[in-house]
């Protein structure tokens, strides 16, 4: 039965306009729409690379123009015309930032509004931070202190020109080129990202945070972050993303790699927040993403993500299990309300012998949106005493709403143990009255209910994250019962 | 305390209560009783602010203010508390901010700040020896994993941590050992008091040998069609319900 008194403040709340919809007026250096060599060659002129990577660029340009994009995907979205896109847009800011004070006080005010002032993140006891607005990575904190332990945080397009060597060691180590049509798209026409690289033994002593953003009308964002871990070290990464409010799609195709070497560990958080549209599914963020970490002998990968943005999601972090007795984890939720559309979940390849494995995902789903979990677990002949436990739960909050698994599950060695678990559940009225009869209102009922129901994932997250990813549940699912 | 007044409700189509009347005044503690089907547990979702019922007649003053005017939580907040027959399971939510959410709703509404962290704990601390809730399951799930017992102490926990002004138990006793109703039993007359009423909804007479009620009023077919004092209860337990139903019908 519906609760039909809830259904006006779903009304009242979808009608709510996206909190971080505003748009910073920075003048702004744009390349013009299209994608050709030239532009490629332009954008590699402007960040000053090196005649490889522009090599690079061009073969991966020429992989792209002879694929087609996906159709598997459960996703019914319009085709972004990649000749109307422009491919490169930096703010005009020419002079090297030493200090805060130095960067431009209207993307300060930017920041600000994100609640991530630099300020702030500068009093929050260790993080720092590399903000990536449109292309150009505008400051980077904490450099001196994490480079007195050796640690390389720094923006790709620095990490190129300042330590050529590791990135052309580990660029496209993971996610080759030709990957897909959207590593090969990032790969020709990436513009900026974040590289980091802890050296061996180290563990880093702070999360390292990210947030990217995209800002300028009619651009796609393609950055290329790039995590190393070298032996036996640590690294907890946090990215955090949104975008101001847009009525055309923006496209953001990102590619991700990590490298875990032998004994390493890589925590890698992710709370996604693009604009996902208004209520009838015009605008919103096209989120086309490849990420990818391999482990080498006893090493760990963590993924965590908290998905509640985007128009379109498509998104698999995976780990390859290379090395022997190295662990992959995913942890995921995802949320889509009204019109989103969200296909996305996790590949763990084990190769090596007693590679261990675990995927929870909990998808949520309100609205008329879809919400589907895409997951392969791999098990090749060399991976003897694999183990892989996955779990799958959906959510449903309305009758309109749809959650599709879909699990595809390869063992070639009989040794592995591999379990599956899934269940799909719609929201409980008993759950929601027996709060109300508690005296907790109807938002306040959905939100506690919701963040039971993902605490697994959500307590693998920093603390810094979790507050923010449980007010952004709860931000998105205000009043979506039906 | 609660009046009402010529109360009819019914579910998909299906009418339940038929012109229903009651009155509770401050302090007394009212039990109803009937057969299976009678609408015992109707009453006490009408009265909780269900929405699935249809409400087609009658009316219902809570303290000066019309009950079936206002939504489950604002009922709640006005010191309106039902003890669950079955209490639900929320996976993930601690039974600890549960209850926090719920006394600064409470708070709220009375125009009070968000309860103190030491201070709430204080009064966890006070509330649970009333019905030995252990710390363990303070801190589990909100009834997740609890036996059928250890759910409905968790109930009587959460109307003393409440202070409701009417509380309504929902065939508290049932899937009760004689312990726990005992337990359960004790916390409830540990909160009697002058200004608190209890409607007690039950099918077997064994709980009001511990609750021991002011009345005792017998529902047949959506009506009360007989009240009296506490030993109506014990002429029910010996004689049955068709007694009643025949000399209803005649």
């Amino acid at each position: 039965m519906a609760y039909d008194g809830k259904d006006k403040v779903l009304e009242e709340v979808t009608g709510k306009s996206y909190e971080f919809g505003f748009t910073t007026e920075i003048e702004s250096d744009k390349a013009p729409a299209g994608l050709t060599e030239d532009i490629i060659r332009l954008i590699s002129s402007k960040k000053e690379e090196p005649d490889w990577l522009l090599k690079w660029r061009l073969e991966a340009f020429a992989v792209w123009q002879t694929m087609e994009e996906p159709d598997w995907p459960h996703l019914n979205y319009v085709k972004p015309d990649y000749q109307a896109i422009s491919y490169y847009a930096a703010p005009k800011q020419k002079k090297q930032l030493n200090s805060l004070e130095d960067v431009d006080p209207e993307m300060r005010r930017t920041m600000e509004k994100l609640g991530i002032s630099m300020e702030e993140q500068k009093r929050l006891s260790g993080v720092a931070v590399d903000f990536v607005m449109d292309s150009v990575s505008v400051a980077t904190s904490f450099k001196e202190k994490l480079g007195e332990l050796g640690i390389i945080f720094c923006s790709m397009s620095e990490a190129v020109k300042e330590h050529p060597a590791l990135v052309r060691k580990y660029l496209g180590s993971v996610v080759p080129t030709r990957d897909n049509f959207f590593s090969a798209l990032n790969s020709a026409v990436f513009t900026d990202g974040s590289f980091c690289y802890i050296p061996k033994g180290v563990r880093c002593p702070m999360e390292l945070s990210t947030y990217f953003r995209i800002n300028e009308s009619g651009t796609g964002q393609f950055e290329r972050t790039l995590v190393v871990a070298d032996e036996s070290s640590y690294v907890s990464y946090l990215e955090g993303c949104t975008a101001p409010q847009r009525d055309e799609n923006q496209l953001h195709a990102a590619v991700v790699e990590l490298v875990a070497l032998d004994e390493a560990e890589i925590k890698y958080s992710t709370v996604q927040n693009w604009y996902p549209g208004d209520a009838n599914g015009k605008g919103g963020v096209y989120n086309f993403v490849t990420k990818r970490g391999i482990c080498h002998r006893r090493s760990k990968i963590s993924w965590t993500q908290v998905e509640t943005g985007s128009a379109v999601t498509w998104k698999y972090p995976s780990c390859i299990l290379k090395g022997d007795h190295s662990v992959g984890e995913f942890y995921s939720v995802a949320v889509t309300n009204n019109a989103q559309q969200a296909d996305t979940g996790t590949k763990m390849i084990h190769l090596g012998k007693n590679t261990h494995s675990t995927i929870i995902s909990k998808g949520i789903s309100a609205g008329n949106s879809h919400n589907s979990y895409r997951g392969l677990v791999q098990i090749m002949p060399s991976a003897a005493n694999a183990r892989n436990f996955s779990q799958c739960d959906s959510l449903l909050m309305t009758d309109t709403s749809g959650a599709h698994t879909f699990p595809y599950i390869e063992v070639k060695n009989p040794t592995a143990q591999v379990e599956h678990e899934a269940t799909t559940s719609k929201i409980g009225e008993d759950q929601i009255f027996y709060c109300l009869q508690r005296g907790i209102d109807a938002e306040q009922a959905i939100s506690l209910i919701v963040n039971g129901y993902a605490k697994d994932v959500l307590n693998q997250l920093p603390m810094e994250f979790a507050v923010e990813a449980q007010k952004l549940l709860s931000i998105s699912l205000e009043g979506s019962v039906g | 305390m609660l009046k009402i007044n010529e109360l009819q409700a019914s579910i998909d189509e299906s009418k339940i209560l038929k012109g229903l009347n009651l009155t509770i005044n401050p302090g007394e503690v009212h039990a109803i009783m009937g057969p299976n089907g009678s609408g015992k547990s109707t009453l006490a979702s009408v009265l909780a602010g269900r929405e699935d019922y249809g409400i087609d007649g009658g009316t219902v003053d809570f303290n000066g203010t019309d009950l079936l005017d206002m939504d489950a939580t604002e009922r709640a907040r006005a010191g309106l508390f039902l003890a669950f027959q079955y209490p639900v399971e929320i996976p993930g939510v601690s039974n600890i901010n549960f209850m926090r959410a719920a006394v600064n709703g409470k708070r709220e509404h009375e125009g009070l700040d968000p309860i103190k962290g030491k201070d709430f704990l204080q009064m966890v601390k006070e509330k649970a020896k009333l019905v030995e809730l252990d710390g363990r399951l303070r801190n589990r799930s909100v009834n997740e994993g609890f036996s059928g017992g250890e759910k409905k102490r968790n109930e009587i926990f959460q109307m003393a941590m409440l202070e409701p002004k009417l509380a309504i138990l929902d065939e508290t006793d049932s899937g009760l050992d004689i312990d726990a109703l005992r337990v359960v039993s004790e916390g409830v007359n540990a909160m009697r008091s002058p200004d608190r009423s209890f409607l007690v909804i039950t099918h077997y007479q064994r709980l009001l040998d511990y609750i021991v009620p002011d009345f005792v009023h017998v529902l047949v077919d959506g009506r009360i069609v007989r009240s009296g004092g506490k030993e109506l209860a014990l002429e029910l337990e010996e004689r049955g319900y068709d007694w009643i139903k025949q000399e209803t019908v005649a």
